[in-house]
Order: C-alpha cells, then structure tokens, then sequence
C-alpha cells in the first residue's frame, strides 16, 4: 500500500483537524496532510505540492469551494486529483452544481469517519 | 418533510420549527462530538463569563440561529471535536464553538424541504465575555431550546424575521 497525501480546505481549523482525524481512523496511510483555509491558500499550496487527495469546503472567505474546484483543474499537480466537497451546504442544486464543477464526491455536514471512508476509498483504489 | 411555505403559512407556523431544530442539534452532537444530549426544563443557563456563537440566515426564511452557554462548557465541546482539549482562551474554542452553530443552521436548512437553495447561510460570528446581551431585529418570533452536554446547559436560540 503506497502513501496518500491530502489537503483538506476548511476555513475552521477545527473541521481540518476532524476531516483530518477522519481519514486516519479510514485507515489511510497518510504520508503527508496540507491545510488551506481558503481557495487561494490551495491553489497556491498546490503550485508546490502534490496531492493524491482534496477535501474542500463550499462556504469559505476570498475563494469559495465551487469557484476553487473549477480553478484547480488549471493547476498542473492537480490534474486528476479528486475533490470531495465536505459542507453544510446540502441542499441537491448545490450537490449538482459542485459535481458540474468538478468534484467528484460530497458530503454533508454533520458527517461520520465513516461516510468519509466510503467516499474516499473508492477514489483512491487505483493507488491503495 | 415539510417545506417552509407549509412552515411559514400560520401565525403558529414557527414553533413548527422547534422538533426540526431539536433532530438538528442532536444530530451534530451525536455524529461530530459523540455525546447524547439530554433535555432540561430549566430556564436558558446566563453563565458569567458567556460565549455565543451566531450563524445567520438569509433567504426564504431570515433569522439569526444561535448558541450559547459558559466558557467552560464550550472548551469540553471543542475539546470533544478537537480530541484534545485546547488552552485557557484558545482561539480553537471559538473556532469549534462556532463551527458547532454552523453545522446546526446548516442541518436545520436542510430538513426543510426545497429551502437548501433559497436560504443563505453567513459565515459564524463568536462573542465572548462576562457582560454583554445579545438581541436580534425586534420584529422576530423566536424559538428557543435548552439541553444539557455532560450535564452542563447549554441554549440554542431561533429568531425568525417574518
């Protein structure tokens, strides 16, 4: 089993710090876990880092999580990377407008480790 | 599931959102802290020093939810969420508290048939300290709830602007 690296966008540090907890517990080998507290700090944090992994917001100050998604495509280490959007945000024009957008999974606040597991896992298969 | 034109439709039609309210609180608390809440009879606890986290809402249905209780009941639920407790006036207490509020309006909306997209959410805002009263648009009905964490009382506060 190789190693995964994450970032996880969350305006509260609190939510990265779960998301974060929830993957580990997932069982993830987590070789390396990068926070952004917006979308410009995850552009620019992807600019010099590769991941195998996004988990993002909707509702954040400067960059939202719907305009991150389109914008992140651009990115060269981010080609291909999935983005599953985690937000309170829950109603099913937001889940379709993300899933045009370009996530590839969602997930409601309140959340378990679980349903962060089950979405995760399967985007990752080609690299576990 | 009821929509909010059905909610919003009688004088009464507020305190309709109070068992809506109720599933929400519970749920946050059950799935992001792991703790089953209990009710209380008691009046809403006015501890000293307070913190309140306030989450506004604005669409279809305008209001402003919010949280309060003691400084010490919010640093046990933030170091619930952030499995480890945080310092004396640590900016992870506002965070966490805030982000419990968040969750609540967040999971409220969404028990509301068709409001997902016609109710906006604001970003949270936390106040803490040992002299201050919070009070929302006067033209407001208001539904309000208190539960015990662990034991120690905490209010979830409705106000909805008609």
């Amino acid at each position: 089993m190789s190693g995964i690296s994450a970032l996880i966008v969350d305006d509260s540090s609190t939510m990265r710090k779960i998301v974060e907890r929830s993957l580990r517990s997932a069982g993830l080998p987590l070789t390396a876990v990068f926070e952004a507290g917006n979308g410009v700090e995850a552009l620019g944090l992807l600019k010099e880092n590769r991941v195998d992994l996004i988990l993002c917001d909707i509702n954040m100050p400067v960059m939202d999580g719907l305009e991150f998604v389109k914008q992140v495509s651009g990115v060269e280490n981010a080609k291909g990377v999935p983005v599953v959007m985690i937000t309170t945000e829950g109603s099913e024009s937001h889940v379709v407008q993300a899933l045009s957008c370009g996530a590839r999974g969602y997930i409601r606040k309140p959340f378990t480790p679980d349903q962060v597991k089950e979405h995760v896992i399967s985007l990752l298969a080609g690299k576990l | 599931m009821k929509s909010a034109e059905e909610l919003l439709s009688t004088r009464s039609g507020h305190q309709k959102w109070a068992p809506l309210l109720d599933v929400a609180i519970r749920e946050v608390f059950e799935l992001m802290l792991g703790e089953q809440l209990t009710v209380t009879g008691d009046p809403p606890p006015h501890p000293q020093p307070a913190i309140t986290a306030m989450v506004g809402l604005a669409g279809q249905v305008c209001g402003v939810m919010s949280i309060r209780c003691g400084l010490p009941v919010a640093t046990r639920m933030a170091s619930k969420m952030l499995g480890a407790e945080p310092a004396p006036g640590s900016p992870e207490i506002q965070d966490a508290f805030g982000e419990i509020c968040n969750m609540v309006a967040g999971n409220f909306k969404n028990k509301i048939a068709g409001l997902g997209d016609k109710c906006m959410l604001s970003v949270p805002t936390v106040i803490t300290g040992s002299d201050y009263s919070l009070r929302s648009l006067a033209d407001s009905d208001t539904v309000e709830t208190t539960l015990l964490f662990q034991g120690m009382p905490f209010a979830v506060s409705l106000e909805i602007h008609s």
